[in-house]
């Protein structure tokens, strides 16, 4: 008996093992994603964020009604020209994805609006915004950073604010559209680099 | 039927074993010092709340250990972001004065490997500080270590709680030092890469409600003059 006791003890120990090998601790769902081809290189992602249902916080100084409700925004001056948001990123079928912030602040020199995406699938970007739109509204602004499967992407994002229509029952106000252009970071093929290295020497 | 038990009860007692090999693995240890610690160029170190209630807002999937805040807050129930947390919080500097404000998401990883001793959640924080200017750091943060010495002692004890003092790096990558890669945009970092390290230090911890006295701390390493040039350089 006391060999099937240790037979069992080594059982329950590989079983723990391979459970713990064989079944991820953590899977995140994923959203397929919505990529095309832009016509002079690089790949065309669109996002949406419906207003104001998408919304999580707008942290400013001086709000009547605060969102979220109870929401206490630091009343230091450091603070107060600047207005960070938060919402939920769709994607072009209009499904919930991830997460972003959107900071707008008014230094005494320059104005910074930048956004964070972060996809909890994929990974994050950071874009900084030119402060001043562009003639139809749109603002444009440039990849500074990526993460994960973003980390090695340039481009560009645009920012648009689209106004809804339709006189539906429950619709959004209007939606703020972003849609991003990809490009990959430029890497020397094989050939360049033994050319480089000849060069060299 | 006494071996049918036996065996049963030696698989239980396997699964016991191997869960507390796991726990007090001594070959599973801390990282050490963080590399900030030892260096020579200018830092920026900025002190933070991690408790919930003391952030401007905190929110997650709603079921989770740490309640959101406010308690209106939307809550991040949909299935893609399920497993992420999003905080906004004032910054602090050295002297404890407001220093601006940042805002953090974090996602458990598909990269966590128990078995390895790796606890890791993505995360991401965007920083703006009014003196400096903004910028985005991404890191993998391993909380095995705060696992292991905190939320399981709090888990077995009675109370369900545990008190102490209990300080660790988060910060695992994905420098090669174990440091996080940030990014600045506008003021004095604009354009300039940058380490940066966040570590947490627990004095209290509930199994029912999460962090109850917690600070967290971010070491920026600005890089020396030479460095900052260069990586202006397009």
């Amino acid at each position: 008996m006391l060999k099937t006791l240790f037979v069992g003890i080594l059982l329950g120990l590989a079983a723990a093992a391979g459970a713990l090998y064989a079944i991820p601790a953590v899977d995140q769902v994923r959203e397929a994603s919505i990529v095309s081809v832009a016509p002079n290189g690089g790949n065309i992602e669109a996002f949406r964020i419906d207003i104001p249902m998408d919304r999580i916080m707008i942290g400013a100084a001086g709000q009547d009604n605060p969102v979220p409700p109870g929401l206490r925004w630091p009343e230091d001056r450091l603070l107060a020209y600047t207005r960070a948001e938060m919402f939920k990123v769709r994607n072009a079928r209009g499904s919930v994805v991830g997460v972003a912030v959107r900071n707008a602040a008014e230094g005494a020199e320059e104005v910074i609006i930048d956004w964070v995406l972060h996809l909890p699938a994929r990974g994050s970007l950071f874009v900084n915004m030119e402060s001043a739109p562009r003639d139809g509204g749109y603002r444009i602004g440039e990849i500074r950073a990526g993460a994960r499967e973003f980390a090695k992407l340039h481009g560009f994002v645009t920012e648009r604010w689209v106004e809804n229509e339709r006189d539906e029952e429950g619709a959004p106000l209007g939606h703020i559209e972003l849609v991003a252009t990809y490009v990959g970071q430029h890497e020397p093929l094989e050939s360049d680099v033994d050319e480089i290295e000849v060069v060299d020497e | 039927m006494k071996h049918l038990i036996a065996l049963v009860l030696g698989f239980i007692a396997g699964v016991v074993l191997f869960a507390a090999g796991m726990l007090f693995n001594p070959f599973i240890s801390d990282r050490g010092v963080s590399p900030l610690s030892v260096t020579d160029a200018e830092v920026i170190t900025l002190n933070f709340s991690n408790v919930p209630s003391d952030s401007i807002v905190y929110t997650n999937d709603g079921e989770s250990l740490q309640k959101p805040n406010p308690e209106k807050v939307q809550q991040l129930w949909e299935a893609p972001i399920r497993q992420t947390s999003a905080m906004a919080t004032v910054m602090r500097d050295g002297r404890n004065r407001p220093a601006g404000i940042g805002i953090k998401f974090s996602s458990k990883s598909e990269s966590t490997r128990l078995l390895n001793g790796d606890a890791i959640v993505d995360s991401v924080w965007y920083l703006y500080l009014p003196e400096h200017g903004s910028l985005f750091l991404q890191q993998t943060e391993n909380y095995w270590s705060f696992l292991r010495e905190v939320a399981f002692p709090a888990w077995r004890s009675a109370a369900n709680n545990w008190r102490g003092s209990w300080f660790g790096d988060l910060t695992a990558g994905p420098g090669v030092l174990g440091t996080a890669a940030a990014s600045g945009s506008s003021g004095r970092l604009q354009g300039l890469d940058m380490e940066a390290v966040e570590s947490m230090s627990v004095h209290a911890f509930s199994s029912d409600t999460g962090l109850v006295a917690a600070d967290g701390r971010l070491v920026i390493e600005i890089p020396e003059f030479d460095d900052a040039a260069a990586s202006l350089e397009p």
